[in-house]
This record gives C-alpha cells, sequence and structure tokens, in this order.
C-alpha cells in the first residue's frame, strides 16, 4: 500500500546530485555529502477544554558537507533548484580550498536500498477529526478521573522526515521516516497546592499506534500521577539506595554513560569513560546497548543521516566497555567503520555522534523483592529529562512519580526533583537488576543545540546510592 | 535580503471573506565558526527562511507552516492553515491581534559592521578564542569548543486587522568550553562574550573567563547535606529569573498553571525583589521592538519591591483577562503566538559580589546548574538543579564543591531572597543576571 520501494521516490535525481557533489569538490576537498530532507508534520493541541488549533508544517532543503582532513566547510539551502544547490555547493567547499583543486568525477555506484520501518497506517490518510476526537477523548477522561483535576492538555502529532542521501563515495541511499505521538497533562489543585502527571506513548509508526493503545489509559494514568502528587512530601535530601522502575528508567543510562560513550567526546578527552575500552566500567551484572534498529521505537531508522544503516551496538558487556558510538568523522578518524550513530536535527544541521534507542538488559530478580530487599530509600516510578557534564561524569535526572522505601515497602509519594550522581560510580553500585524489561516513553535529547528523538529502556533496578535533591532535612 | 513584508502583503492578498489572516515571515543569515586544536574544524555560512500563516474564522483558529517562500509554497500554506480551522472549537475570544496605538521604542539593533565582517576573520576570532582558552593557564589540558557565531535576522508581521511591522536585529557571540586537569581529575569551565557587532567582542575575557571557572573546581569534593545560603552566579540567577518569568505569563494564569494566579496586589517577595520584562532595553541580547503579533513591545514592571504587580500578555490572554497585551507574544514561524519574557532582568542592588560573599558566614556560591528542565516544576514550584561552586565559610571563598544539588520552592526562594548585587550582565538568553543571595536552601550532598 505504501513506501513499498522508498528508494525509487527520490528527492533529487542522481544525475542532479552528481553534478553537485562534483561542484563542492571543486576546491580540493576530499569527501562531500549531500542530505536531502522533506519533512511534513501535523499537530493538534487540546488545552483549557478546547481544541485549541491544528497545526501544518512543511520543511524541504539540503545540506551540503565539504570534508578536508579535520575541516568541514558546511552550507544549507531550502532552493533545490540546480543553481540553488550548486550555490550552496560552492559556499560549503570555500572553506576547504586547497591550491591544486580540481575537477573530480562522482559516480554513485553505491546505491544502498535499506527498508524504510513497516507502516500499515499513514497517518495523512486519517481525517483530521479522528485525531481531533483522541484529543476529546483524553481530556474527558482525564476530567472525570478525579474531581481534583483542574486542568488538562493533550496533544497529538504525526511527522513524516523522507531523507536522501549522497557522498562523494558514490553512496546513495535514503529513508521514509514516520512518526505518531499522543501526550496528555494533567493539573490536580489541592490544599498543598498544584501538582501535574504526564504520559505520553509514541512510536516510529502510522495510526496503528492507537490499535494497541487507548488514549483513555494514557489520560488516566496522568491523571492519577498528578492527584497522587498532591498527597507528596518533600523528598528526602542526601544519598540512599534509589529503585528504578521499568521503562522511562533508560534515561538514568543516557545521562549516566550515553553520552559519555560518544566518539567526538570521547576524541577530545571530554569523556569519564575516555581511554577505557576493554575495561570494566560498570556492575557485572550491566548490559547496555544502543539499538537503531529496534523496529517502531522511537529512536529507530532504517539509515541514520549519513546514510549507514542504523545498527545494534553493545556499548557495556557484563560490565566491561565494548565499545562507543560512531559517526562517520569520528570512525574514519580511527580507521573504522561508522555504527551507525550519525545524526542531525535537520537538512540545516551538521551531523555529530547521537544516541538511538539506548537500554539496559534485564536479567533475573523479582522487581517486588528489590524493593523488599532495600531497608529505606527511594523508588522511582517514573523519570523527566536530565542532563551530564560528561567529563566530570556528574549527571542529573528528574524524578516526576517517586515515592519512600520505608521498611522494603513503597510508602508516600515525594514532591519532585533532580537525583544527581556520578556516572562510572553509579554504573558500578548498581547491585540487581530485575526481569521486567520495558521501553519507556518517547524522548528527545539535546546536544549542542540539536534535538533528536530518542528512545530509553530498562527493568527494575537498584543503585546502591545515589543523591536525591530534595529539602527535607 | 528578500522584502518580506512584500511578500506578506501577497499572501494577504489572498485572504478570503469573512476571515481574518495573520502572516509571520523570518528570514535568518547565521555564521557559525568551530575551532579545535588550533584549527577550522566546522564553518557554516547559511540562509534560511519561513512562514507562519494563522487564519481565524467564527472564532477558531488554524496554523500552517512552511520553510520556503516559494509562491506555489505560500499559496499551500495558507490553504492548510484554512483548513485547519474547522477543526477548532469556536472561542469567544479568539480573534487576531488589532493595531494598539502603542508605538515601537527606536532602536538600532542591526550593526552594518557585522553585515560587512569578512568570514576570514570570524575564522581568526574563532582560531584566536582557542588559542587563547588552551594557554590562559598550564593547568588547562583541553578546550573541547570554540566557537564564534553571528546572525542576521529580520521578522515581519503583517494582518488583515491593519498591523505591519518588521524587525531586525543582529547578535555575535564567542563561547569556550575548556577542561582543567589535575592528576585523574578533570572540571569544566566556560567562558562567553557577546555584542551586536564583532568589534564588540572581547576574546581575552571570553577566553579567561573560561580557564577561571574550570581551574577553580579543581579538587572540588561533594559537600554535606545541610540547609545553607546560597549566592548564585549571575548565569546561575539568569536561569531563575527566566524560570520565575514564566510563572508570571499570562497564558499559565487564564489556564490555571500560575503560581501567582489571583496574587495580583500582593506580597510575593522580599523588598529587594524587583522584576522587570523590557525588551526595549537596547542593552538586551534579545531586544526587539516588535512582538510576535507586530505589537511594540514595552517595559513592564512585574514585580516591585516584593509586591506582585502583573502579568504578562498577548493579545488573546490580554483580552480574555479583562486586559490588554502587553506586548509579549512569543514565536517562531512554526508556531501561534505564545507568551512570554522577553527580556527579564532584576533591579540591581548596591553592592559587588566580593561584597556579599563577605556576609556569609556558611554558604556555597553556585557556578552552574543543571537539569533545571527535569528538577523545576513552575506548576507546583518545586525546584530542585544539580549544581556545582564554591563554599562559603566566614566571609571568604573555601573549597569548591561538585556533585550536589540545590533544593527549596519557587514560592519560598522570593521570600527568601536576601539581596540582589549590582554587577548586572547582559546574557546571550532572554534574561539578564546579576549576584543573587536566597536563604535556607538544602543542599543534598554526601
Amino acid at each position: 500500500m505504501m513506501r513499498e520501494d522508498s528508494y525509487s521516490e527520490q528527492l533529487l535525481e542522481p544525475e542532479v546530485i552528481s553534478g553537485v557533489l562534483e561542484v563542492a569538490l571543486k576546491t580540493g576537498g576530499e569527501f562531500a555529502e549531500i542530505f536531502v530532507e522533506d519533512r511534513r508534520s501535523m499537530s493538534a493541541l487540546f488545552d483549557d477544554g478546547r481544541v485549541e488549533e491544528l497545526i501544518g508544517g512543511r520543511s524541504l532543503g539540503a545540506g551540503i558537507r565539504v570534508v578536508r582532513g579535520d575541516t568541514s566547510g558546511f552550507a544549507h539551502t531550502a532552493d533545490l533548484s540546480s543553481s540553488g544547490l550548486n550555490l550552496a555547493a560552492e559556499s560549503a567547499s570555500a572553506v576547504v580550498r586547497d591550491g591544486a583543486g580540481g575537477n573530480r568525477a562522482v559516480d554513485l555506484d553505491r546505491r544502498q536500498f535499506v527498508r524504510p520501518g513497516a507502516v500499515s497506517v499513514l497517518p495523512s490518510d486519517i481525517p483530521k477529526s479522528t485525531k481531533v476526537a483522541l484529543l476529546e477523548e483524553a481530556d474527558q477522561v482525564a476530567r472525570t478521573e478525579h474531581r481534583a483535576i483542574h486542568q488538562v492538555t493533550a496533544r497529538y502529532a504525526d511527522s513524516r522526515r523522507r531523507i536522501q542521501v549522497a557522498n562523494s563515495d558514490g553512496l546513495l541511499t535514503g529513508d521514509d521516516q514516520i512518526r505518531t505521538l499522543f501526550m496528555v497533562s494533567c493539573v490536580a489543585e489541592g490544599d498543598s497546592g498544584m501538582q501535574t502527571g504526564r504520559e505520553s506513548i509514541g512510536h516510529t509508526v502510522g495510526f496503528e499506534l492507537f490499535d494497541g493503545v487507548e488514549v483513555g489509559d494514557l489520560a488516566r494514568r496522568a491523571a492519577r500521577r498528578a492527584v497522587a502528587k498532591l498527597d507528596a512530601v518533600p523528598a528526602p535530601s542526601g544519598e540512599m539506595p534509589v529503585v528504578v522502575g521499568p521503562g522511562g528508567g533508560g534515561v538514568l543510562f543516557h545521562e549516566a554513560c550515553g553520552h559519555g560513550l560518544e566518539a567526538d567526546l570521547v576524541a577530545k578527552s571530554a569523556s569519564r569513560f575516555a581511554g577505557r575500552q576493554g575495561e570494566v566500567v560498570a556492575a557485572p551484572i550491566v548490559t547496555l546497548i544502543d539499538d537503531g534498529t529496534m523496529a517502531g521505537e522511537w529512536g529507530f531508522y532504517a539509515v541514520d543521516d549519513e546514510g549507514h544503516p542504523g545498527s545494534r551496538n553493545v556499548l557495556i558487556e557484563d560490565g566491561v566497555l565494548t565499545d562507543y558510538m560512531w559517526d562517520r568523522l569520528r570512525a574514519k578518524k580511527e580507521g573504522r567503520e561508522s555504527s551507525g550513530n550519525g545524526r542531525r536535527q535537520s537538512y540545516q544541521h551538521l551531523p555529530m555522534v547521537r544516541m538511538t534507542n539506548t537500554y539496559l538488559e534485564g536479567r533475573e530478580a523479582d522487581p517486588d523483592e528489590i524493593i523488599a530487599d532495600t531497608a529505606h530509600g527511594v523508588y522511582v516510578a517514573q523519570l523527566g529529562g536530565g542532563q551530564v557534564n560528561t567529563a566530570t561524569g556528574d549527571f542529573v535526572f528528574g524524578m516526576t512519580e517517586a515515592y519512600l522505601i520505608e521498611n522494603g515497602r513503597v510508602t508516600v509519594p515525594i514532591r519532585e526533583g533532580n537525583l544527581i550522581g556520578n556516572g562510572p560510580q553509579a554504573l558500578l553500585d548498581i547491585d540487581v537488576i530485575a526481569s521486567d524489561f520495558m521501553m519507556g516513553s518517547p524522548g528527545t535529547c539535546g546536544k549542542d543545540g540539536q534535538g533528536v528523538p530518542v528512545g530509553d529502556g530498562t527493568p527494575t533496578l537498584r543503585v546502591k546510592s545515589l543523591t536525591i535533591g530534595g529539602t527535607a532535612t | 535580503m528578500p522584502e518580506l513584508l512584500d511578500i506578506a502583503d501577497r499572501v494577504l492578498s489572498w485572504g478570503e471573506d469573512g476571515e481574518e489572516v495573520e502572516v509571520v515571515i523570518a528570514y535568518e543569515r547565521e555564521t557559525e565558526v568551530r575551532a579545535y586544536a588550533g584549527e577550522l574544524e566546522a564553518l557554516t555560512v547559511a540562509e534560511s527562511q519561513g512562514i507562519g500563516i494563522r487564519v481565524v474564522r467564527d472564532f477558531r483558529q488554524g496554523f500552517a507552516h512552511a520553510g520556503s517562500l516559494d509562491e506555489p509554497v505560500l499559496f499551500e500554506t495558507l490553504r492548510e492553515a484554512r483548513d485547519n480551522v474547522a477543526f477548532a472549537t469556536p472561542d469567544e475570544w479568539c480573534f487576531l491581534a488589532d493595531p494598539d496605538g502603542v508605538e515601537p521604542a527606536r532602536l538600532e539593533l542591526c550593526s552594518e559592521n557585522l553585515i560587512s565582517y569578512p568570514t576570514k576573520s570570524k575564522v581568526s576570532a574563532a582560531l584566536e578564542l582557542e588559542r587563547l582558552a588552551s594557554t590562559a593557564d598550564s593547568r588547562i589540558v583541553g578546550v573541547e569548543s570554540a566557537e564564534y557565531v553571528d546572525s542576521l535576522a529580520e521578522t515581519a508581521v503583517v494582518t488583515s486587522t491593519g498591523i505591519r511591522s518588521s524587525t531586525r536585529q543582529s547578535n555575535c557571540y564567542l563561547a569556550a568550553h575548556v577542561l582543567a586537569g589535575a592528576g585523574e581529575e578533570t572540571q569544566t569551565g566556560f567562558g562567553y562574550s557577546v555584542a551586536r557587532s564583532p568589534d564588540g567582542l572581547d576574546v581575552d575575557r571570553a577566553a579567561t573567563d573560561a580557564a577561571e571557572r574550570a581551574t577553580r573546581l579543581l579538587g572540588a569534593v561533594k559537600p554535606g547535606s545541610s540547609r545553607l545560603t546560597v549566592v548564585l552566579d549571575p548565569w546561575v540567577s539568569a536561569q531563575f529569573l527566566g524560570i520565575v518569568g514564566s510563572t508570571l505569563n499570562g497564558e499559565s494564569v487564564l489556564k490555571g498553571r500560575s503560581l501567582f494566579a489571583d496574587r495580583v496586589g500582593e506580597i510575593v517577595g522580599t523588598p529587594c525583589l524587583t522584576i522587570m520584562d523590557d525588551p526595549t532595553n537596547p542593552a538586551a541580547f534579545t531586544a526587539t521592538t516588535s512582538d510576535g503579533e507586530g505589537l511594540a513591545t514595552r517595559q513592564n514592571i512585574l514585580l516591585e519591591e516584593g509586591r506582585l504587580l502583573g502579568f504578562l500578555h498577548n493579545s488573546y490572554t490580554g483580552r480574555r483577562s479583562g486586559q490588554s497585551s502587553t506586548g509579549s507574544a512569543v514565536r517562531g514561524y512554526m508556531s501561534t503566538p505564545g507568551v512570554g519574557a522577553q527580556a527579564l532582568s532584576f533591579l540591581p542592588g548596591l553592592r559587588s559580589q566580593a561584597e556579599l560573599i563577605a556576609e556569609i558566614d556558611d554558604g556555597v556560591l553556585i557556578q552552574g546548574v543543571s537539569g533545571l528542565h527535569s528538577g523545576v516544576n513552575p506548576v507546583s514550584g518545586d525546584f530542585s538543579t544539580g549544581a556545582e561552586g564554591i563554599r562559603i565559610r566566614k566571609g571568604s571563598l573555601a573549597e569548591p564543591v561538585r556533585e550536589f544539588t540545590i533544593a527549596s520552592t519557587i514560592q519560598k526562594m522570593l521570600f527568601d531572597l536576601l539581596e540582589v548585587g549590582n554587577d548586572l550582565e547582559w546574557l546571550p538568553m532572554n534574561a539578564s543576571g546579576l549576584s543573587l543571595v536566597v536563604g535556607d536552601v538544602t543542599i543534598s550532598g554526601a
């Protein structure tokens, strides 16, 4: 029904592409690349009891990169005519001027067809009224879930990103990435003030997302989260054991070591994991994977934004650091192949090493027993985002639903805040991992001003010690 | 540069009876230079443009945007926006802004100097920054990034209700992130310099600030948990100010998401708390003469000596609250107008950071915070961030500290605001910073 062969739906003709790449190489560059992107998106926002707005977006353009040694020139344009592209190629190549210059022919003889992710219902085939109806249902369910709920926001969004990548090595490839997302957020009001609760779901699939998901369930969970926090006590302050629930707990790894395992940060000695390949960096029960091939997950793609197929990369195996994540530039410097982690926010950006779907493999423990075995600490059921300083290893992540653990039992909810730890130490302090693996909610990872969609996942696990940033002293 | 007002007029001419149309067109020319290890690492020179079209009919709005100003795309975008109208719920307050008779400030925010500054000189600036940063101190082991970035931006907002505005700004900055090392330990620091034109940039300052911030954290230990007085460094207080600004957003108030709803006229903080949002101040990095709906920006005093005076509004939230727009509509071309602060500042106090520190017996100078988006909730007021800084003991800076958090609530922090410093600094964000002393903050460490 659709996209059987997206390869044949070229954004630009190969002859045009090779011509532009040849212009880009005229000043003596060693490598030239063109990244073409056609992005269409639609979102609908429900807030304050009404459908507030529907938004449709379109963006089409190309980014041209020219590399010589360690220097890259880059330019982008929304003008995909030959003259527009050649202008961008000239601009990108201006910085890599080498006396000799020259005329190098580019033959796109490495045409690579990689099947895009499977989609059975194109969001663009679904009437807008159907999408809006989902929002109305979510609002209705959330408001009737509890009388303390006084505000509900719901958002539906879908996007289709068709890309085409070609370079002077002769590569020509492309991908067709569809993402669908639904989010509900509630505000509850009580004697202690206001609290918020949120739930979201998103996959690299089409509208069939809603075949297996009831937006009412999402709404209910968001509402309950907000209401539960009305009784929240101030979070504790200081070091203690932390049990992280399954799913979104993957944010912990994204921050604790994910960024630190990106080859560009490693190369600049801005990572605590630099120079540690083959060494023990985590507890022996820890196996951490970054996997761009997980069909349907938020960080999935068939090819990365440099044209390399998405890959499953084992980063830490049984506690030992096995590999970093690589893009073309960093891999080439080390004389190896990219690991398929070269991503960019849009055609207006240079690619760099980014994560895809980062997750901790499950083990054998029983999640309930982990809690029962924890005399006192904190149980984090839902994580917010986080941040890390990869050079020092200090990382934080937020707790948007958390409870005290007292005498082996989950007791009272605690207010929101950040937890802080140090990556290398935290990985060594993981002392038990359960069997209940789950992927978490869709996330956006920010690095150097560029946001890309990422997934993360984890089973229930315990970290012997992290610092809780609460106010209870 | 394309004539944005003409293009907007053209789109308006396709409007139909019974509908109002708002067109926002943005154009930007940007140069980004990154230096690394004594060489040019990357150079990007590019132009981009985009259009956002809002159609309002029968109290409903629809919106669409596109990244091109080609005529067929403009037509398609208008058609999509029009199509989206039917699905919105009618809202008696939903219509476009009308001209409100407020004259925009006369500001020159665009530097001819920047426009004609050769790319070669920009590359030299980044390389010079990298060189100075790497040699600023013997303990600097690397420069993670050294950048020169500039942007020339033009925005036009034109509506069928008679608004017709265009603004132009130029900005440039230098930023360095450095690594300081001692044995196995690494610490980081950043330095920057911002100006409207390249001759205003101070490369020495950017380099030495970065080196100083990084080296003074060497030997940092994890502090014990306690409750202390903190001094927020200008960068940190600017971020805090941005969060406070977001609670004074008229849209949050209307939708029951603001801590300060129904509290206009009340005391919500100490007497040293005076906050204003003033995009007409040309010293502000984000100064602008028109807001996202094309209305004139203006000075809005939000808090005065601890008393809440009012909120920020766009034309919708103003009208619905029984007030009027404060010229605070914010948006890019990809969205409908929201409400937001554009150039926040605290009224400065009388004393320097050193003088503030000299008064503190037991505290921490907070040099950097992390996780603001994950540990701060402006609806509940919870405030908890990762932090790094320097311990203050008996009025002097003592040992550096790291891997700890600071926590309180926004409401409480405003009442614990002990003093505001005189070291006002205009930063490359929508808030200025200065040193801020806040008492009774929970430090979570060992």
